[in-house]
């Protein structure tokens, strides 16, 4: 190695393809990549730490803003973590509205993620195109919960609140516009020559690497395993429906951008089946110990209004206890632990951030190959740096 | 005499601003092109319609403070950007923009200087363009400014040789290297356009001249994913704004060569000639701007190995054929 001259790059954290604030130190031969080290922690915001000195219900808003292009996965996974551990029953509707909003959430992420890949490759219409229906998308927020993007939409025992009349409309209307718009994407890259050259056999990781470095969602199934935690470990209601999990062949660059196109028909799918589902019923947890009770009953019942003094300045308590609960993010697989202590704050929470376990496995994919692969690989793990860092 | 002189001196004025006028509405024409292809709006406060937008940039750029990088080369680095815009814009000097005028009985031809070894010039005034780039780069003493600057004189290098090879196919035609000659040869009829004789030898330059110019697909050297803005990252105020207006004077520069050598130049009917020749120019513009709105960017390597296997040859071969039919009608 003596005789070889390597220069060291700093690529980031302020640089235009690095997703935010993710740093890599890179060993480079001419062009050539012998070493990437992914560098992280420039956006660290004390989001666990913080959680502790909150209730469950405050310190739920404080997930939004770990991945804050998966906002309502990242709200599921900690109200199902909390549910699990109080045992607490969900009304049906309110599954239903979940996994209908956690799908759009996963179409939400998957466009911020072809826009911006495509944009480091250096096709800039796609981000302008992928931005133009993400906005639907951020408007369904707004509509349910009345924030574009931190929607906190989910409690633990159900919603906020019902969704207001013309959900299903505005809902419809995205079914209806939406695969069109994919098929305009596959045409413009999908068997587009440079974009092949520039994503087929770029950034390889083989099944059992993907495996030993834990990689998990569209990462993992681009190097053809078909692990889906919606499949493999149904949670909500995801057994109720009829959808396939696609897997690639190589795992380059090239099958997980097809893996993702294909995923999000699948959550189009999905959505079309739950919408058709969709019963009537309440969209809270009956239990007034757990979700406040309705105004209206508030003002006229003498439990209901205790039950509402109470969750306004205790929360609720969950037993002594710890859980582990994971989902299936647009990222991968998010994890929360949570430790309780009986108190009405958590003890610690802990998450399980897929993009975190993903960046690991980042020399791995780019060792031996271009700057250039750089910029696509980190686009095609698809990270996002308020999960990493939390 | 005198008269001559005057006459040279208001050519080149002439000229020299209508080419700064263009530069900066090719910068208008872009952004209202790529916007309206990425369902945006462009720009559309400065002026009606955003005319003034230009004019509101080049202000800008003049009043902002420059940051030289403490340990950059001073002289270097201040040259650079101007070697590379005099070479961009001194190409202009013999490309015809329309046929003769006639004023008091004198004939004023409508281009700077008919020198005729027009064609070898515009090769030494785009090779001599590389070391603007290439000094930026090292000047700068930054990483990002150098591997922008050794990319660029990779693909400079590579690209002028095939843009030569297209050049050469109309150059057996036509018998000469007078670009002036060149254009009143395409005269008389739309099939004598070199176009028509000559169309391998078109997109071998065309696409040749994209990646001369760096421009999408082949804006490897200035990929501001992977590079941050390549050879000019370390340059900031007019400076940087002389590169930006050199890389769109050597898209005019190349968009005229093309519209000369191959669709006639400012032949056509009904319009008055000059007319002609910026709707050519403008067609070749937009193609630009349109190739830039839709197509992914290559990597290093596959832009040297398409230079080198892919146009290179085809160029040569086109070059070989040509030569074999001219011997053998004669």
């Amino acid at each position: 190695m003596a005789d070889r001259e390597t220069m060291t790059l700093n690529m980031g954290p302020q640089h235009p393809a690095t997703h935010g604030v993710l740093r890599i130190e890179l060993d480079l031969e001419g062009e050539t990549v012998i070493e990437a080290r992914p560098i992280v922690g420039y956006l660290h915001t004390g989001i666990e730490k913080n959680m502790e000195a909150k209730t469950y219900t405050q310190a739920l808003t404080m997930t939004d803003r770990m991945d804050y292009l998966a906002p309502l996965s990242n709200n599921l996974v900690y109200v199902q973590a909390i549910e699990k551990l109080m045992e607490v029953e969900v009304p049906i509707r309110a599954e239903y509205i979940r996994i209908i909003m956690t799908e759009l959430t996963r179409l939400n992420s998957h466009l911020v993620w072809l826009g911006t890949h495509a944009l480091d490759i250096g096709a800039m219409s796609m981000l302008l195109y992928c931005f133009r229906e993400r906005e639907k998308i951020t408007q369904m927020y707004e509509f349910v919960s009345g924030v574009r993007m931190m929607a906190s939409y989910f409690r633990v025992g159900g919603l906020t609140d019902d969704v207001p009349d013309g959900f299903e409309e505005r809902v419809k209307d995205i079914l209806d516009t939406f695969p069109a718009h994919i098929d305009e994407y596959e045409g413009l890259l999908t068997d587009n020559k440079i974009w092949r050259n520039r994503t087929i056999g770029v950034g390889v990781i083989s099944a059992e690497d993907a495996i030993d470095a834990g990689l998990s969602g569209p990462n993992l199934r681009g190097s053809g395993v078909a692990w889906d935690l919606r499949k493999s470990k149904p949670y909500s209601i995801y057994d109720k429906f009829d959808f396939i999990v696609p897997v690639g062949k190589n795992g380059d660059c090239y099958d997980r951008y097809l893996v993702r196109l294909e995923e999000m028909r699948q959550s189009l799918r999905i959505i079309r089946q739950a919408l058709d589902g969709l019963p009537e019923g309440p969209t809270k947890s009956s239990d007034g110990k757990i979700s406040p009770p309705a105004k209206y009953e508030v003002l006229t019942g003498m439990e209901q209004l205790i039950h509402h003094f109470k969750l306004v300045v205790h929360g609720f308590q969950p037993p002594v206890g710890d859980i582990y609960h994971s989902i299936e993010s647009p990222k991968g697989e998010i994890g929360c632990y949570l430790v309780s202590d009986g108190s009405k704050k958590p003890y610690r929470v802990h998450f399980r951030p897929p993009s975190f376990v993903n960046i690991s496995a980042f020399n791995k994919l780019v060792a031996g190959r271009m700057i250039a692969d750089v910029i696509a690989c980190i686009g095609s793990i698809d990270i996002v740096l308020g999960e990493i860092d939390r | 005499m005198l008269i001559e002189v005057v006459i040279i001196l208001l050519k080149v004025g002439v000229i020299f601003v209508a080419l700064l006028t263009t530069i900066a509405y090719t910068t208008y024409l872009e952004r209202k092109v790529v916007a309206h292809i990425q369902h945006r709006i462009g720009p559309n406060i400065v002026g009606p319609f955003g005319l003034l937008q230009p004019v509101a940039d080049a202000v800008k750029l003049l009043f902002k403070e420059e940051i030289k990088p403490a340990k950059a080369d001073q002289f270097f680095y201040t040259i650079a950007p101007m070697l590379s815009f005099i070479t961009a814009c001194m190409t202009i000097a013999v490309i015809p923009v329309g046929n003769w005028l006639e004023i008091g009985g004198k004939r004023i031809e409508l281009l700077i200087s008919d020198i005729n070894i027009g064609i070898l010039y515009i090769f030494a005034m785009s090779s001599l363009g590389v070391y603007g780039i290439v000094l930026a780069g090292w000047s700068s003493n930054s990483k990002y400014s150098l591997l922008g600057g050794i990319r660029s004189t990779a693909q400079m290098i590579s690209y002028e040789v095939s843009l030569g090879l297209g050049i050469i196919g109309v150059l057996l035609l036509s018998q000469t290297l007078s670009v002036a000659e060149i254009v009143r040869q395409q005269s008389g009829s739309i099939f004598n356009w070199y176009f028509f004789k000559q169309p391998i030898a078109f997109f071998v330059y065309f696409i040749s001249a994209i990646a001369e110019t760096n421009r999408s697909p082949f804006d490897l050297p200035e990929a501001e994913s992977e590079l941050v803005a390549g050879y000019h990252t370390e340059y900031s105020g007019m400076r940087f704004g002389i590169f930006y207006l050199s890389e769109y004077a050597n898209m005019i520069t190349v968009s005229a060569i093309a519209a000369s050598l191959f669709f006639g130049g400012w032949n056509g009917p009904i319009l008055p000639p000059v007319l002609w020749f910026v709707i050519k120019v403008v067609i070749f513009l937009f193609i630009y701007v349109w190739i830039r709105g839709t197509l992914p960017r290559f990597r290093y390597d596959q832009l040297m190995r398409f230079g080198w296997k892919v146009m290179f040859p085809l160029g040569l071969a086109n070059l070989i054929i040509t030569a074999l039919i001219l011997v053998m009608k004669s």
